[in-house]
């Protein structure tokens, strides 16, 4: 627990334990753990002097912040105008069946959280799906299978 | 890079000079598109693959690669151009190169294969400027992409780039700025189409404590439109100097870039740019040897679409929830930590180099009487000619769809085009030969928005495209009023009762009036427009709205609950290919037997009616 304390600590100092840097640094712990743990928020409250509630307040507000430990791999379907006319919902549906949960949560074994955008601004290539920071272009309820089976694949190989 | 910094204007001159001469050394330059839609198209290995090749054949003094930003015309990515004849080659795939290197470059001969053809007239075209998409086009503030590696401010100097800041600090008063950019009638890009050189003096004449903020609004988050994107992407130094410029001129040493996280390119690129333009003394204290300091921070939005109104973006900024406050008082006597603060939309920023350079009666003489210049519109949907398009303001609706867009493709009929994103509105077909400015979308019941122009077809449905943004602002509303709050909710919830056949007469009057109340009681834009997707379908589709609660049919075939997919005995050919990827084990059949799909089964998900090649899937 003490590594734990001095990696948060580190985080925040790296912003100069400064209140207006609030959201800068939700987000580094956000990449450090992939999700903003309560321990390292209350870390924060303390360090910062500001109420725990308000730091929730703002991790909440933004979609980028997640209270929950997410998955090894992100999902994310595009549902901007562009890849909505052109069927992106029902890619998102097929993403939903084939890992078993809706968007905004996170498979069972922790591999995959599937999300929703609201524009990639990619839109000439709709619909879009990305996975971690790979794009996939023209996509349709076809290619969902592959699109996985590239993940999958990938944590057998580690 | 060097570490020297530019003390003058003729400092900047040698600098360029030198760069030049550099340039010129190369007979021949390739610049790959490389933007976020190049990359997820494979541009990258396009690049990798030229450098690779011309390393091969010891051609590195004589070729030079340029990744450039986006060029475009983003349907037929990864293209290049070869300059200096503008050789124009489309949708390559790594192993193109080899022969373009060994053929067109060394050997100066076309490549047939590799060249666009227009659809129109079945020809194919060699050379970009007699391509039809940019033909129609006036590209003064996106044209420029093309010569720049935008990871190389040198590119962005060699084409006369920080000539409009030499110019403005050298040989001009701030005051004289603000009247320059004043008389060429320059309006926000942002949506709202505000008098830019009036905003600016709104904030140079406010009570100064001290500190004024300039604020680059880059968190576009209107889905379907990435003009924003796309500038930041392939020439951030444009936007950089029309920031420089603009603090000047309102007497701001500070400024911000709040650009969208979901696009980690601009991130990228951005940032670099902020870095070398301080190198170079372009940012930082005494900016070219003047007695002005300036410098930016970059501010990375967390994806709240709300963040984009300029009072929840400051709060953002500040480190709090983006929600939006009352205004007046205007950020430009109270905004960023209670300072004046002056916020422009990217684009509205990369016009003041121009507008420096060129003087405000040339941009002026560009556009209709009350809207002056060009705006970047994002061409997308169901169009031809996917991309971004820069126009003159006033031009007609058809040309851009027609001519520069090249029409619907697939032989269906064009339906709407939806401008301003969920502010905004849809534009029916009686209205394609409108012209495009501030006020004519306004009275057709739209807005001119950031620039998004999403095309729609007979096949989308128009309650469907009002539940989208619906569902799209009732998940943005950040909740603080309760008539938006609430209100989007409770529109979205009669219009998806409409969409799954449970309308009932007197929906309509009522989605009428709850569409007022919001208009009227919320406090910020988001709010105040959140009713015109609804209002605009109504007021140019209102049978369409009908036909789903009267009949309970959807005329599109879009909404799931009113449709049925089924087979047509008379051109099923029983080829099983639907068979595989029905994911209910729906559709039964044998080959070259006629196959059967079990309703009850179907879960309509359409595996089945984009596998089938022989259009014997439909929808009823």
């Amino acid at each position: 627990m003490k590594s734990y304390n001095f990696k948060v600590e580190s985080l925040i100092e790296k912003h100069s334990n400064q209140r207006k840097a609030l959201i800068p640094i939700l987000r580094d712990i956000q990449e450090e753990y992939n999700y903003l743990p309560q321990e390292a928020l209350i870390l924060v409250s303390e360090s910062l002097h500001i109420p725990l509630i308000d730091i929730v307040d703002v991790a909440t507000f933004y979609r980028a912040f997640s209270l929950e430990p997410r998955g090894k791999h992100t999902v994310t379907v595009c549902l901007g105008t562009a890849c909505h006319v052109r069927g992106g919902i029902k890619v998102l549906e097929e993403f939903e069946r084939k890992l078993n949960i809706t968007a905004g949560h996170t498979t069972e074994d922790k591999k995959f959280t599937l999300e929703t955008v609201n524009c990639f601004g990619c839109c000439a290539i709709g619909p879009v799906v990305v996975v971690d920071r790979d794009y996939y272009a023209q996509t349709n309820i076809r290619k969902v299978d592959s699109i996985l089976k590239n993940y999958r694949k990938k944590k057998i190989e580690q | 890079m060097r570490k020297k910094k530019i003390h003058d204007i003729i400092d900047l001159a040698k600098l360029r000079d030198e760069i030049k001469k550099k340039n010129a050394s190369y007979k021949i330059q390739i610049a790959v598109s490389n933007g976020t839609c190049g990359q997820a198209r494979g541009s990258e290995k396009i690049v990798h693959a030229f450098r690779k090749e011309i390393e091969r054949q010891k051609i590195q003094d004589k070729v030079k690669i340029r990744a450039t930003g986006c060029q475009g015309f983003c349907e037929v990515e990864p293209n290049i151009i070869i300059f200096p004849e503008g050789t124009f080659y489309q949708k390559l795939k790594p192993k193109n190169v080899k022969e373009i290197i060994s053929q067109t470059i060394l050997n100066n001969k076309i490549i047939d294969d590799l060249l666009y053809i227009d659809p129109k007239a079945n020809k194919k075209i060699v050379y970009e400027r007699e391509i039809p998409f940019y033909i129609k086009q006036q590209r003064i503030v996106s044209g420029n992409n093309v010569y720049i590696d935008p990871t190389d401010i040198n590119d962005y100097l060699a084409i006369g780039g920080y000539d409009a800041l030499s110019k403005a600090l050298s040989e001009k008063a701030p005051e004289e700025i603000i009247e320059i950019i004043e008389n060429s009638g320059l309006r926000g890009r942002g949506g709202a189409g505000f008098l830019t050189g009036e905003k600016w003096k709104l904030c140079r004449n406010a009570t100064n404590n001290g500190f004024k903020f300039v604020i680059c609004n880059a968190d576009e988050g209107d889905p379907g439109a990435y003009m924003d994107r796309s500038l930041l992407e392939g020439n951030p130094h444009s936007v950089l100097e029309g920031m420089i410029i603009g603090a000047y001129a309102i007497g701001a040493n500070q400024g911000y870039v709040y650009v969208r996280d979901e696009y980690p390119l601009a991130v990228k690129h951005v940032t670099l740019a902020v870095e070398q333009a301080r190198e170079y003394g372009l940012l930082g204290k005494n900016i070219m040897g003047s007695d002005f300091d300036f410098d930016i921070i970059i501010s990375k939005g967390q994806g709240a679409f709300v963040c984009g109104e300029e009072t929840a973006l400051i709060a953002s900024i500040e480190g709090r929830r983006g929600e939006p406050r009352q205004r007046p008082p205007y950020p430009v006597q109270k905004g960023l930590w209670g300072r004046p603060t002056n916020i422009n939309n990217i684009e509205t920023w990369a016009n003041v180099p121009l507008i420096i350079n060129k003087g405000a009666e040339w941009f002026s003489k560009i556009g209709t009487e009350g809207s002056k210049g060009t705006k970047i519109f994002s061409l997308v949907g169901k169009i031809n000619n996917t991309g971004l398009v820069e126009v003159p303001m006033g031009i007609i609706l058809r040309e851009i769809i027609y001519e520069i867009g090249g029409g619907i493709p697939g032989e269906k009929e064009f339906k709407a085009v939806q401008t301003g994103g969920p502010s905004g509105g849809c534009i029916p077909k009686e209205l394609l030969d409108l012209p495009i400015d501030y006020e004519s979308l306004v009275k057709a019941g739209s807005i001119m928005g950031s620039g998004g122009m999403i095309v729609m077809d007979e096949g989308t449905c128009m309650v469907d495209v009002a539940k989208y943004f619906l569902n799209f602002l009732r998940d943005e509303s950040c909740g603080k009023c309760l008539s938006c709050r609430e209100g989007t909710h409770r529109m979205w919830e009669i219009v998806n009762d409409i969409t799954e056949g449970k309308g009932k007469e007197g929906d309509i009057e009522l989605l009428e009036e709850l569409a007022k109340a919001v208009k009227l009681a919320s406090l910020c834009g988001l709010g105040q427009t959140a009713s015109n997707p609804v209002l605009s379908t109504l007021r140019y589709f209102r049978e369409e709205y009908e036909a789903h609660i009267r009949d309970k049919k959807c005329p599109a075939g879009v909404c799931k609950e009113l449709i049925q997919y089924s087979i047509d005995e008379e051109k099923c050919t029983g080829c099983t290919a639907c068979i595989k990827p029905c994911p209910q084990g729906a559709i039964k059949g044998e080959l070259k037997k006629l196959h059967s799909l079990d309703q009850s089964k179907c879960i309509k998900c359409g595996a089945c009616y984009e596998t089938c090649r022989f259009n014997a899937i439909v929808i009823k």
